[in-house]
Parts: C-alpha cells; sequence; structure tokens
C-alpha cells in the first residue's frame, strides 16, 4: 500500500479517482449497444463457423496432410519415390468434355445435377527410372466447395454479381452442392479429445482420456477396482495393474510412484505396488515383457513389416498408443508418467471427495467439429489411400520387365478421391476405418421450405447420443450452454435435447498455433515440466498448467500468467479465441487453443466499467475511427469468451447489474436465442414450451425462399403469393433479414367464438380476404428424366406427339406435348398426361451391329395428380455423366381451403374450420371485419402472452405507422402501446366494440381484435385428404393396398378391432375383415381337413365331402404357405348352425 | 345502471354491453309494422362525397339496417374482371396470379346497363361483357437519363399500371358507352413489374357479377354502420378531472365549460364521433362519472362505394334487390 501511495503523490485525489460525487450515480446504460450484433454477424455471419473452417481446411490443413504423408516409396525398388511438395484447391469448374473445363457456379450445378466442385492439384516429384522428374499441377481429385468460402466463386462478391450469377444475396452459403442437392454438413457435438475425465465408472471411480493426433486416436482409462488401480486399453487384452505401467514407463522405483502420484496417498496405492512384487517384475524390462504378453494380437500381420520381439512392441504402444497425445521423444516418458500419475491422483481425489467429479454434459467438455474437420478427415483417409494403391501398383508393376519405363503419373486416377468424397457428403455415411469411425446421417438435405428453415439448418448441432436412448443427462439444458446455445430452439420426440441450435452470437473456434501460447507461457514463468522435481508436483501452492489438455508445466504465481495471457489476447498479440481459466480444486490452470470450442464475444468491464462507451458505438453507426467488430476486438473492448472461460467470470446482463467484481457485459441479451426463436416476439412473456413449438413451426412455414427462388428448380418447393413483413419485429428478425424473405401475413384477427366450427384450435377465417390473396401460395414439383446413351451404340429418344388420325389432332394424352415431345410451358396438365413422351431401344441388338432397326419401348414421364398443375418451365441440358437431363417444373395455385394449417408465431397451430362470408362476420365499428377469427380457449392454458401483446403492438403500429418491436427481454412496453392507442382513439386494452355481422347488433362482449402475424404452414389439406370405395388390392394377400399414394383403403386397426369385439357386433366385424377386405372362397376336404380345388380334395383323390367356405385370402395364403414348409394345418368344419 | 328516458339503449359498461329497458315500447320490442315505420323512420344525409357517405337511419331496427349492409357488400352487382386470355405473359409473374390481380382491379363501368352473363355462353356479347387489352412490352430506354440508376429511368413500361388497359368495344358498344366512362377507376395500380424482354399480351374479359362470388364483384370497399353514441356526465367533473376526462374520449366529444365560480367543468359537447374506446374505465375516480351508452334505433351508417357507383346509388340499388327479394318470397307463399 505504501508503494502505491508513493505512486500517487502529487496527484490530486480527483485525479487518480475521479469525481467523488459521481460514484454513487449509476452506469450509465448504453442504448445502442446492441449495434454491435449486426457488426458481429456482418463479420463472423451466422454460417460463418462452417465457413471459417472450411477455409481453414483448405488453405492450411489440407497442405499438412499432404505434407504429413508427402512421401510415397515402394518396397520393390528403393530408389523409387514419390513426394508431394505442394497442393492447392482450385476454383469450381465444370467439365464440358475433351478436358475443357469452364468456371461454373452454384446455380448451374443446383439446375444441371452437377457436383459443385474445385480441382485438387498437387506438385510432385518422383523417380521415372533413374531420372528425377518433377511436375505440376497433378490433378488428384476434386474436391466439393463450399458455397461461400474462400475457393467460391460467390465470396466476396456485390450483390450485383451475384445477381447476375443467380444467386441470391441473403443465402448465407455453407452447404455443398453436390449431384445438384444441397447438402448441409451438420455440426457434430462430441465430447473434448485429450482431456481427463473423473467419473463414475463399471467398478468405481474412472478417469478417462480420449487421445486423438493425427496418427491415432485411442481411450486410456484408469480406475479403481476394489482397492487397486489399474489401466485399461483397446490395446491390451486384460486390465493391467497400474505399477506395472510405471515400471515399463522406467519409473521402476516404488517410492518415485509415490511421489508422482502424491505422498498422502501411500497406504491406499500399497495394493497396487504388491502387484508388481507379486509378478516379480522390478525392471523397465521385466514389466515391457509382461505387457508385451498382454497384447491384443493384431489382426494383419504384414511380412514386410519387420519382425519386432514383445517387448519392443509394448514399448513402442506405450510410447505412441497409450496416452497417444502426449508426447513421447526417444523414449522419454517422463512427462506421459507424470501424466498417468495425475489421472491417478484425481481418482483418489474423486474417491474422497464425489465433487470432484466430472460433469460429462457440461458444455465446457464438449468439441463442436465442423464440416473442415469432418471433409479434412474424409481427405486424409482417401489420399492415404491413394497414397497406398499408388505404392502397390509400384510394387506390382516395378518388378515385371517392361517395354516402357514406369511412369507413376499414369497411374495417379483422380475419381478415387473425388468419388470418396462425393460419395460421403452425398449419403452422409463417414467411415474411417482407421479410426474406427462410423457415423451415419452426417450430412442433410438443405431444408428450402423457407428461408428460415435453410438458415435454421446452417446452425444446427447434432449430438453423438443414440437418440433411442432414454437418458435425461445429455437431453436436458445445462447452465453452461447458456448464450451459445438457444435454450427453445429444440425438436420435440425422440431427438428432444439431442438436436441443438446455435445462439446468434456463437462463433465456433478454429485450430490455432499452439507455439506462441507455449511461448509466453514460458515467459510468464512457466517451468518445463521436466526441469522440476517430482516432489513439487504435489506441493500445495504449485499450480499445474495445461495446454490443450497436455502438461506445458508448473507455475507458482498462476494469476500472473492468467493475467499475461488475457491482456495479450486484449492486445492482439495472441489469438483471441485462446481461453485460460483455472482450476482451483485440481490447481490447474488450463489454456486452450484447440478448435471446435464454443465462444463469444462480451463487453469488458474494468473497475466495474465497462470499456464500450456511448462513444464508441456512434463511431461504429457513423463508420468512423471503428468501422467493424474486429476495431472492438483490436482495442480490447471486446472478447471472446468460451465456455469454460465464461465460467470462471462474473457477466452482468445489464450495466445496472455491474458490481466490482463484475468482468464482462453482456453486449445484447436477445443473442442467447437463436435463429429460429429470434422469430418470436415478446417470447420471454410466453411458456418456454410455446417457443420451442414455434421453433419446429418457423421452419414449416411458408414464405419465399431466396431472391433467387424464380429460378430454382427443386422437387419441392412452397412460395407464398403476398408474403408480408411482420408488424411486430425483433431485431433478431432485422439481423436474420427475415423482413426480407418473410413467411407469413399480418391477418387481423378477433380473439371471439363464432359457430361451432372454432373448437380445438378450428380458425374461422374471411372468405372475402382469401378472395382478395390471403394465404395464397405456390406449390412447385419438378419432374426430371435422364436421356441415357447405351453402350451398343443406342440411346432414349424423345417424340412429338401421337396425331389423331380421325380429328388430325394430338390425342388427349399427347395434348399438352410441343412438337418436341416436351411439354409446352404455360400448358395445363392434367392426370395421366404426358409431360416427356420418353422411349427407350430394347437392348436386343449386339454391340457392333447398328445395321438393324432398334426397337423402342414407351416409357412415357406422366402427370401423377388428380389437381392439375401449369407447366412452370422446361429445362434440357446434360449432366454430369454427359447425357441428356430433362426437368419440367409443374405449379399449383392454392387458395386456402378448409382444413390447411396455420399458425401464429407462438406455437398456436390450427386449421381452418370455416371460412365465412365477409357480410357474416362481425365488423367494428371502423368497419374493419377480421381476416381470421379464434377462439380465446386457446389462451388460458397455453399461457402465449407474448401472442396478446403482439396484437397490441401490431394495432398500436398499424395506427402510428410504424413496427413495433417484440424483441426478447426488452421491445416495446405494454403501457407505451396502450397510450399510443389511446392516442388514436382506441381502447386501451385492444378490445372494441363489434356488431355481429348476421344480426346485426352490437355484440355483448368487447372483442379483442387487432394484426397478428400469422404463417401458413405447408400442411394442406389437398395434400393428404383420401377416401376410396373400391381400388387396388395387392397381389400377394389379395388386400387392399396401404397409403394415400397408392390409392389404399382406410385400415380398421387392431383397436377398432377390439371396439367391435367388446361391443359383439361379429357380423360387421365379419364384414369389415374379410367381406370388404379379401374374402376368398375355399374348398376344404371335411374328412382330411386339408384345402382343395374345384370341388376336389387331391390328398383324398375325392369329391366327395369336400366343402366351400369363404375365409380371408390371407388365412389361405397362410395355411398353403406352410403347407410348403412341410406343416400341414388340417380344418375341422361344423355347420354354423349345430 | 339505468338511463331513464323512452330511446331503446345499449350501455357500454367497463366490461361488457348491457341492454337498457326503456320505459316505454320501442322499434326493438314491436312488431313490424308499416305505418308505424313510416312515422318514425328517418334517413338524415350527414356527408356525401358521391363515392363516400354517411348518413343516418333513425327509428329502424338495426336487423333492417344489417340487411343493407349485408345486401350491399354481397348482392350488389358489379363489373370485374373475370376472364383472361393469355396470349403471352413472359414477365416472372404467374399468369395465374396475374389474373387474380386483374380481377381486383375496380372498373368503372355501370352494371347496371348489363346483364349477368350466362355459364352456357361462351362468346360475350354487348349486353354483358366488357373486352380490354393489356398488351405492354418492357424495353430499354434509349432516350432517358443515362446516368440515373432509378428503373424507371432506365427502362420503358417497366411497371405495368392499370392504365395500360384498353378498351376494345364490342358491337355497339362505342356508342353505348364514351370511352371515358369505361375501364379501370384508377390509374395507378401496379399491376405487374418487368425488365426488358418481358411482354404482356393479355385480353380480359368483364363480366357483371356479386360479392357472394367473389369479392372483387362487391361494389363498395366496405359498407359498415355503428350505433349512435351518447355520453351523460352524471356528475360534476371539475379541474384537472375534466381535463383528464376530455382526454378519455375523441376530440370534441368533452368540452370544458368555465363555470361561474371560475371552475372548469366538463360537458358533453358532441358524443356522435365518439369512438367507444371505453377509455374512462382506468380512472378509478371517473368510472362513476359517465355513463357511455349507445342508441339502439339511431343507426350510423358509413358506405364506401369502391366507385363504380356513386354511394346512394348502391344504396337504392340494395333497396330493390331486398323489394325484389321480399316479392320473390310472397310470390313464392301465394303459390303454395
Amino acid at each position: 500500500m505504501g508503494e502505491y501511495l508513493d505512486s500517487m503523490k502529487g496527484k490530486s485525489l480527483s485525479t487518480v479517482f475521479g469525481d467523488p460525487s459521481q460514484y454513487r450515480l449509476p452506469i450509465k446504460e448504453v442504448e445502442e449497444k446492441w449495434k454491435l450484433v449486426p457488426a458481429f454477424l456482418k463479420i463472423k455471419g451466422l454460417v460463418k463457423q462452417h465457413i471459417d473452417s472450411f477455409n481453414y481446411f483448405i488453405n492450411v490443413e489440407i497442405k499438412k496432410i499432404v505434407e504429413a504423408n508427402s512421401k510415397v516409396t515402394c518396397d520393390a525398388d528403393p530408389l523409387f519415390y514419390l513426394k508431394y511438395t505442394n497442393v492447392y484447391v482450385g476454383t469450381p469448374d465444370v467439365d464440358e468434355g475433351f478436358n475443357i473445363s469452364k468456371q461454373t457456379t452454384p446455380h448451374e450445378c443446383r439446375l444441371r445435377d452437377l457436383t459443385y466442385s474445385a480441382p485438387i492439384t498437387v506438385d510432385i516429384e518422383y523417380t521415372r527410372e533413374n531420372q528425377r522428374v518433377a511436375k505440376t499441377g497433378m490433378l488428384i481429385g476434386r474436391m466439393p466447395i463450399m458455397l461461400r468460402s474462400s475457393n467460391c466463386v460467390l465470396s466476396n462478391k456485390s450483390e450485383f454479381e451475384l445477381a447476375k450469377m443467380n444467386e441470391c444475396p441473403l443465402d448465407p452459403g455453407g452447404y455443398f452442392v453436390v449431384k445438384g442437392q444441397e447438402k448441409v454438413i451438420l455440426i457434430q457435438e462430441q465430447l473434448s479429445k485429450n482431456r481427463m475425465i473423473v467419473e463414475e465408472g463399471k467398478f468405481g471411480i474412472q478417469c478417462t482420456v480420449t487421445s486423438s493426433t493425427h496418427e491415432k486416436k485411442s481411450r486410456t482409462i484408469v480406475f479403481v477396482k476394489g482397492n487397486k488401480y489399474y489401466l485399461q486399453h483397446n490395446a491390451f487384452n486384460e486390465i493391467i495393474p497400474i505399477s506395472i505401467i510405471f515400471k515399463a514407463m522406467g519409473v521402476t522405483s516404488d517410492q518415485e510412484i509415490c511421489q508422482l502420484i502424491g505422498v498422502s496417498n501411500m497406504e491406499k496405492f500399497m495394493s497396487t505396488l504388491e502387484e508388481c512384487h507379486n509378478l516379480d517384475i522390478f525392471t523397465q524390462t521385466a514389466a515391457l515383457k509382461h505387457l508385451g504378453s498382454k497384447l491384443v494380437a493384431k489382426r494383419f500381420v504384414t511380412a514386410a513389416s519387420k519382425v519386432k520381439t514383445p517387448v519392443d512392441e509394448a514399448r513402442d504402444l506405450l510410447a505412441t498408443t497409450v496416452l497417444a497425445h502426449v508426447p513421447v521423444e526417444e523414449f522419454n516418458f517422463r512427462t506421459k508418467s507424470i501424466y498417468m500419475a495425475l489421472m491417478i491422483r484425481r481418482v483418489m481425489d474423486a474417491e474422497v471427495n464425489k465433487k470432484l467429479l466430472d460433469d460429462r454434459d457440461y458444455y465446457g467438455n464438449k468439441r463442436l467439429e465442423l464440416a473442415g474437420s469432418l471433409i479434412s478427415l474424409m481427405f486424409e483417409d482417401a489420399f492415404k489411400r491413394f497414397n497406398w494403391e499408388l505404392k502397390s501398383i509400384a510394387e506390382k508393376t516395378i518388378p515385371k520387365i517392361r517395354a516402357t519405363q514406369f511412369d507413376v503419373i499414369k497411374y495417379m486416377r483422380s475419381d478415387l478421391i473425388t468419388n470418396c468424397l462425393v460419395f460421403a457428403i452425398s449419403s452422409g455415411n463417414w467411415t474411417i476405418k482407421r479410426f474406427r469411425m462410423e457415423r451415419l446421417g452426417v450430412t442433410q438435405v438443405l431444408s428450402r421450405l423457407s428461408y428460415i428453415s435453410a438458415l435454421g439448418m446452417m446452425t444446427r448441432v447434432n449430438s453423438q447420443f443414440e437418440k433411442t436412448r432414454k437418458v435425461s443427462g445429455p437431453r436436458s439444458l445445462q447452465p453452461s450452454q447458456w448464450g451459445m446455445l438457444c435454450p427453445s430452439d429444440t425438436p420435440e420426440g425422440e431427438a428432444c435435447g439431442l438436436v441443438k441450435n446455435l445462439a446468434l452470437m456463437t462463433h465456433i473456434t478454429t485450430e490455432v498455433d499452439e507455439y506462441p501460447v507455449v511461448r509466453m507461457a514460458i515467459n510468464s514463468g512457466v517451468l518445463d515440466i521436466n526441469t522440476v522435481g517430482t516432489e513439487v508436483l504435489s506441493s500445495s501452492k504449485i499450480y499445474l498448467v495445461f495446454l490443450n489438455g497436455n502438461i506445458l508445466g508448473v507455475i507458482r504465481n498462476y494469476k500472473r500468467l492468467i493475467q499475461a495471457v488475457r491482456l495479450m489476447r486484449r492486445k492482439g498479440k495472441i489469438s483471441q479465441f485462446i481461453s485460460v481459466y483455472p482450476n482451483h480444486q485440481q490447481k490447474c490452470i488450463y489454456i486452450s487453443s484447440d478448435g471446435g470450442r464454443l465462444c463469444r464475444p462480451y463487453i469488458i468491464v474494468e473497475d466495474g466499467i465497462p470499456l464500450v462507451t456511448e462513444d464508441h458505438i456512434n463511431k461504429l453507426e457513423k463508420g468512423i475511427g471503428m468501422r467493424t467488430f474486429d476495431d472492438f476486438l483490436h482495442m480490447g473492448l471486446i472478447e471472446f469468451l468460451d465456455v469454460n472461460e465464461e465460467n470462471d467470470s462474473l457477466i452482468a446482463c445489464y450495466e445496472r447489474d455491474i458490481t466490482l467484481q463484475t468482468t464482462h457485459l453482456e453486449i445484447a441479451t436477445f443473442t442467447i436465442l437463436g435463429v429460429c426463436a429470434g422469430l418470436i416476439p415478446y417470447p420471454h412473456h410466453n411458456q418456454s414450451p410455446r417457443n420451442t413449438y414455434q421453433c419446429a413451426m418457423g421452419k414449416q412455414a411458408m414464405g419465399s425462399i431466396g431472391y433467387n427462388q424464380k429460378n430454382r428448380m427443386d422437387t419441392l418447393l412452397y412460395n407464398l403469393v403476398y408474403p408480408q413483413a411482420p408488424m411486430v419485429k425483433t431485431k433478431s428478425i432485422e439481423l436474420t433479414h427475415f423482413d426480407k424473405l418473410p413467411a407469413g401475413q399480418n391477418g387481423t384477427i378477433a380473439v371471439m367464438s363464432y359457430s361451432g366450427y372454432d373448437i380445438e384450435d378450428a380458425l374461422i377465417i374471411n372468405k372475402a380476404s382469401i378472395d382478395r390473396g390471403f394465404g395464397r401460395c405456390l406449390v412447385y414439383k419438378n419432374t426430371k428424366c435422364v436421356m441415357k446413351r447405351y453402350a451398343n451404340q443406342t440411346f432414349d429418344r424423345v417424340q412429338g406427339p401421337v396425331i389423331d388420325t380421325m380429328t388430325n389432332k394430338p390425342i388427349w394424352k399427347h395434348q399438352v406435348l410441343d412438337n418436341d415431345g416436351i411439354v409446352a410451358p404455360g400448358e395445363l396438365v392434367e392426370n395421366r398426361q404426358i409431360l416427356i413422351n420418353k422411349s427407350m431401344p430394347i437392348t436386343s441388338s449386339v454391340p457392333g451391329n447398328t445395321t438393324n432397326k432398334v426397337e423402342y419401348k414407351e416409357t412415357p414421364v406422366a402427370y401423377r395428380n388428380v389437381e392439375p398443375s401449369y407447366i412452370e418451365r422446361v429445362l434440357v441440358s446434360t449432366n454430369e455423366e454427359d447425357a441428356g437431363l430433362i426437368k419440367v417444373l409443374l405449379r399449383q395455385t392454392r387458395r386456402p381451403e378448409i382444413g390447411d394449417k396455420f399458425s401464429s408465431r407462438h406455437g398456436q397451430k390450427g386449421v381452418i374450420g370455416l371460412v365465412v362470408e365477409q357480410q357474416d362476420m362481425p365488423f367494428n365499428e371502423y368497419g374493419i371485419c377480421p381476416d381470421i377469427i379464434m377462439n380465446p380457449h386457446g389462451y388460458p392454458s397455453r399461457m402465449t402472452v407474448g401472442k396478446l401483446i403482439e396484437l397490441l403492438a401490431g394495432k398500436a403500429g398499424l395506427m402510428e405507422g410504424k413496427f413495433h418491436y417484440g424483441t426478447a427481454f426488452e421491445g416495446s412496453k405494454v403501457s407505451d402501446v396502450s397510450e399510443e392507442l389511446i392516442r388514436h382513439g382506441f381502447n386501451y386494452q385492444g378490445k372494441d366494440v363489434f356488431y355481429s355481422g348476421i344480426t346485426g347488433e352490437a355484440m355483448e362482449a368487447y372483442i379483442y381484435s387487432g394484426p397478428i402475424y400469422y404463417q401458413k404452414l405447408k400442411h394442406m389439406v389437398q395434400d393428404k385428404m383420401h377416401a376410396r370405395g373400391r381400388g387396388p388390392r395387392a397381389v400377394l394377400t389379395r388386400q387392399p393396398t396401404e397409403g394415400r399414394s397408392r390409392d389404399g383403403g382406410l385400415r380398421l386397426g387392431e383397436m377398432e378391432r377390439d371396439c367391435l369385439i367388446g361391443y359383439g357386433a361379429s357380423m360387421m366385424l365379419v364384414e369389415r375383415l374379410m367381406v370388404s377386405s379379401d374374402q376368398c372362397e375355399v374348398d376344404v376336404c371335411n374328412k382330411c381337413g386339408r384345402l382343395g380345388y374345384c370341388g376336389w380334395c387331391n390328398s383324398c383323390k375325392s369329391s366327395g365331402q369336400v366343402s366351400k367356405i369363404t375365409m380371408p385370402y390371407a388365412c389361405k395364403l397362410l395355411l398353403t404357405e406352410m403347407q410348403s414348409m412341410n406343416i400341414s394345418c388340417r380344418l375341422t368344419l361344423t355347420h354354423y348352425c349345430q | 345502471m339505468d338511463v331513464n328516458d323512452e330511446k331503446p339503449r345499449i350501455i357500454l359498461e367497463e366490461y361488457k354491453v348491457t341492454q337498457n329497458l326503456p320505459s316505454e315500447t320501442t322499434v326493438l320490442d314491436e312488431t313490424f309494422d308499416i305505418r308505424k315505420f313510416k312515422k318514425k323512420f328517418r334517413i338524415v344525409i350527414v356527408r356525401y362525397e358521391k363515392y363516400e357517405m354517411e348518413f343516418d337511419f333513425i327509428g329502424v331496427h338495426p336487423f333492417l339496417a344489417n340487411t343493407f349492409r349485408r345486401l350491399m357488400l354481397s348482392e350488389v352487382p358489379s363489373m370485374a374482371v373475370e376472364k383472361v386470355f393469355i396470349y403471352n405473359n413472359t414477365s416472372i409473374i404467374q399468369d395465374e396470379i396475374l389474373s387474380h390481380r386483374l380481377g381486383l382491379v375496380p372498373l368503372k363501368a355501370n352494371p347496371r346497363l348489363f346483364e349477368y352473363r350466362s355459364e352456357e355462353a361462351k362468346e360475350g356479347s354487348e349486353q354483358d361483357t366488357l373486352e380490354f387489352e393489356l398488351k405492354v412490352k418492357c424495353t430499354w430506354n434509349k432516350e432517358g437519363n443515362k446516368e440515373s440508376a432509378r428503373a424507371d429511368d432506365i427502362y420503358k413500361n417497366n411497371n405495368v399500371y392499370s392504365k395500360h388497359f384498353t378498351w376494345l368495344p364490342i358491337k355497339n358498344q362505342a356508342e353505348m358507352f364514351k370511352a371515358e366512362e369505361v375501364g379501370p377507376i384508377h390509374d395507378d395500380i401496379l399491376l405487374a413489374k418487368m425488365r426488358p424482354g418481358h411482354e404482356l399480351d393479355l385480353k380480359l374479359l368483364a363480366v357483371k357479377g356479386i360479392g357472394k362470388d367473389h369479392a372483387k364483384f362487391s361494389p363498395v370497399a366496405t359498407a359498415f354502420y355503428r350505433l349512435l353514441p351518447d355520453i351523460k356526465i352524471i356528475r360534476e367533473v371539475e379541474g384537472e378531472a375534466a381535463e383528464r376526462l376530455q382526454k378519455c374520449f375523441s376530440p370534441g366529444v368533452i368540452s370544458l365549460r368555465h363555470s361561474k365560480d371560475g371552475r372548469k367543468v366538463a360537458v358533453v359537447n358532441n358524443s356522435r364521433y365518439d369512438t367507444s374506446s371505453r377509455n374512462v374505465y382506468r380512472y378509478e375516480d371517473l368510472k362513476d362519472a359517465v355513463i357511455m351508452s349507445k342508441i339502439q334505433d339511431h343507426i350510423i351508417f358509413t358506405i364506401e362505394s369502391v366507385g363504380a357507383m356513386t354511394a346512394d346509388v348502391i344504396f337504392t340499388e340494395a333497396v330493390k334487390i331486398l323489394k325484389n327479394k321480399c316479392l320473390s318470397l310472397l310470390d313464392e307463399l301465394s303459390q303454395s
């Protein structure tokens, strides 16, 4: 303190501490600090994590992978080698044949069913005979390119340029176009690698480490069984006492082992040490020999592999496979033994104190795997296989005596890597044999139902847990997910809580180089672990320092280290995504720079004052001095915190909550919600499940897909004819540009009862509103066909319409065809009319024999739908295999009808129950008729107060001519909105006097009415309604077919059957289950009980006692099928009167 | 609450509307009698602006007013585009959506001079059909300001408006109507947006129809009525409370009068234009000072015509339709 006072000498008190009168004033709130959110989204964006990760792969990691596998040698010829010196990924192009390629755009690929991919080229150096040859630009495969990544043609393009390429400027990118399909690689959640997790295991407490390096993936478990400590690892076929491992690692003295672990637990460890003595293992060699006998037998023993002794093998294993991520150089096991000792200590501590157990579901222990890292795994695997193949070809061909010299580049085929990547992305099956990794459903088709559904898909996080298991832990909302994952947006049902969505400001880190961090740590006083004595490790004053799960060293003054790292980060000297946090229970400091951590920006608070001031925001707005979010980062006003560091900070949501201990301030509270939940106005007033329902429904709402929607040819596409931006907006809506590509309409609703057709959430809708275009939608479907060429020089053909000779007009089926045999755009097609009059050659002709005439079989593409469609567009092109491709886009315009599903933004869905003429609708004193009448019973049990406020705010907004905001945790206040209503002569509660449109009298109650944003959902009766009298039957069972698409019957199921049985309606049962289904007459022989036919029993060779009975055909089928398996069923018949 | 007079009223209470039972019998509980009706019934036209009018319907049961409202909305005929022949449409707007938009364009044509077109008729005749043509082609504007980035300067005909309708008289229609009598009412209804190369070539057939069939045939934008509000101050409200009271109603409803002893007292000036917002009930102290009521046999009718017929004509048309309906009912009754 003395020192401090000295330094302050000569300065007046007020210059040091500021004006004392200001102390008690609350900290001024920076109103507009949320403007940092759009600034953040501008540079990071909602899908930036995908793009960043892919960019990292394409620009950095692919080079590392090629470098790591750069040399291909051959056992047959020691002089032969192939070395990759460099690798590049080009820009996307498409092959035009004859080795000419041209630049392509994603939209062209979408339309032509191509893959949007770029060539991967390498520079190589190799030997041809005895010459050394260098070659540049060798194609080794094609890499599907993520849209808007650095290699994509769309990156850094202006809106005008994007429009020229038929691309929507609001489209986020971040997905792939593979064979014309848009595919997203979902973010995969997994437990973080290379970290110790202490938890309850099979036998007791265990400490698990899943090591992962480029070469190896392994899991090491240290656990306690009885009172002994063991190690379990895949490489050993049984559990190994931990003392043997120590001895094998060169720590032979029992005392040293105990010192490493920590002296206090001596007695507990006795029995483990004893194990060694029992087995007579005292030296390293003895221990290794013991381990060598416990190795898992290798699956394939290659002759070429050097013959190793079990001791060598065990040593190798310990060095490379057990705790693979801890580096062992020259068989110096020091670091590894310290690490192992620490694992044991953690287990011992947790045995005493259960609080030390780690939580698997804690989000700091999770890492998210993105497209880049997944593709890099796939690519590395493919590349290794590619090299292996080259090697085996070399091994096979070099020994042979050939006329031409062996040139390895002739054998470099590009389709191995291409196919591997394309197959993985298009099927979603991520199988990497090397790591025994097999994941299904990694990719999904990008849902283009609405803009929000596409955007929502890009932020989806998939977890590896089994969906069927009924576990609550991984599914429940963890407090550590705060701000990182949306608390509302998760599906209901089996995937509930396992599929999550990122919040608005979440960023996922990519890997950062460790080296600067190591240097900085050493400079801040971290002592290398190898230089300190063993006994120091268990000292109570010493903190262990970890970097990405590896022990870096020890430090006494840990606070200085933490401060130093944070300071350097804020100053921009090291990457902003490096995090540091202490764990006082474990006496450890963890520094992480690995990829896949979730992080989020916060305003830094120093001494109770947030660093971002009004002035900064003004500058940002005007673009002077501080233009981007990065400027804020560089100036150290804002920093990213990952989950672990967030947990070590005290974060205030608002300025008023700041205390002296506060370290950070939230930028905007509404950013804890994700994209889908961001659409909901006043979500903080709703019951939480309602927000979750809306998140699911927002994805089914029809609206606009993108500015390029008219150019798209998707298999199914819904459009609203007159979409509107919602009256009550939220900040998230503006940030995600939902107001530019909306999905819904503002309908005036009256909350009242009307007729009986509004029960169970049904809506009453005004016919005049429908006439004027409310809820009108377009449904686009496409039909496509491929014109193949065959090996025998024949090909599919399309022929013009068949002309009826009588009338000289095309026959009805071909009426809509153009002269070229493809439908004409603008034409109305009806059920069973032909769209493409294709015919296929019958492959009877012998190859090479082209002289004889080829016969054709008609294989027309017909329109199958009871409702007619218009032809929007026809596309004739070629696909990747150079085969002809014809796509026909069909369009239907639908007006809402009874049974169509609508929903507000509060999880309140309903179907139209009745369409009412305008004159029958109630009207108010202004002459306003509602568009929709909603039953008030929808409110009390759902508690969607947000909807009530939306109505009020919307109504006031209409009067004022402005949009009100319903942003989460803020938004226009009800009291202000009410004042506005009063100003315009409305009731402050939003309730108006209404007159009945039928009787003309004023209604007894005041009606709550105003605009509410309604979404039309994709479920429409027209696609669902189904009834059948007679119809097709299945061939095998003769029962009616199943399903609407096959015009199937309506099933009388078990439960319905039970009702009939319970009621005793036996004739009804017979009629339903047999007569109306698969009634069949069979001949049964009374004598032998077998089935006969035509009044003849074949086993009795008589027709004497055969009688005809009716039974379900399925029963007869069963009897005959049993008979075919040598089980003879016999029927005993009695007359039903007896 | 009781307002003691002979008029039938509804009283707007804080949470509900109640009926007030008057001391005498009123139109509401009498059986309809034409002589009494004639004696009591009055129409006062308050505002007449050709296409919009407000008039009072006094001494009549709301059902009758409602009948006229309903008839105007759904049964008074008007002309609208019903069939669109699309010869060419290369714009981005889909055929059926364009047709839907065209149908909703209000047309200037006196429907009384036309007949309903029969279902079977294949060809429209001069009595039942109006024919229009919409032929627009968007091109680059070569003359315009080269520097301008406005779409209107770069392109010609980039927006298709209702003014692009051209009327094609059928047979002697040219003699029957003047050119300005026929066509869209508003010239500036945007129908489609186009870019160079886009072209529209359509033939539109407008026919007579009723609002029940489709809202586009409704001759009114809306027709509605409300009951005459009547506000009574039942105890003296003065000073600040009076000002507050004034703010609770629409402007002009309550005025402040300076009483002899210099106090400001609220008095009812004209309650006709009150919006029934009932905001007085927000104030505990003012709740009991006012009775808000509406007179049930005094109906304020508002008609907003779309523009094909003047508002008064629409009303008389509705009356005629009601008369015909009554006649046909009587006819049916006498036959059976």
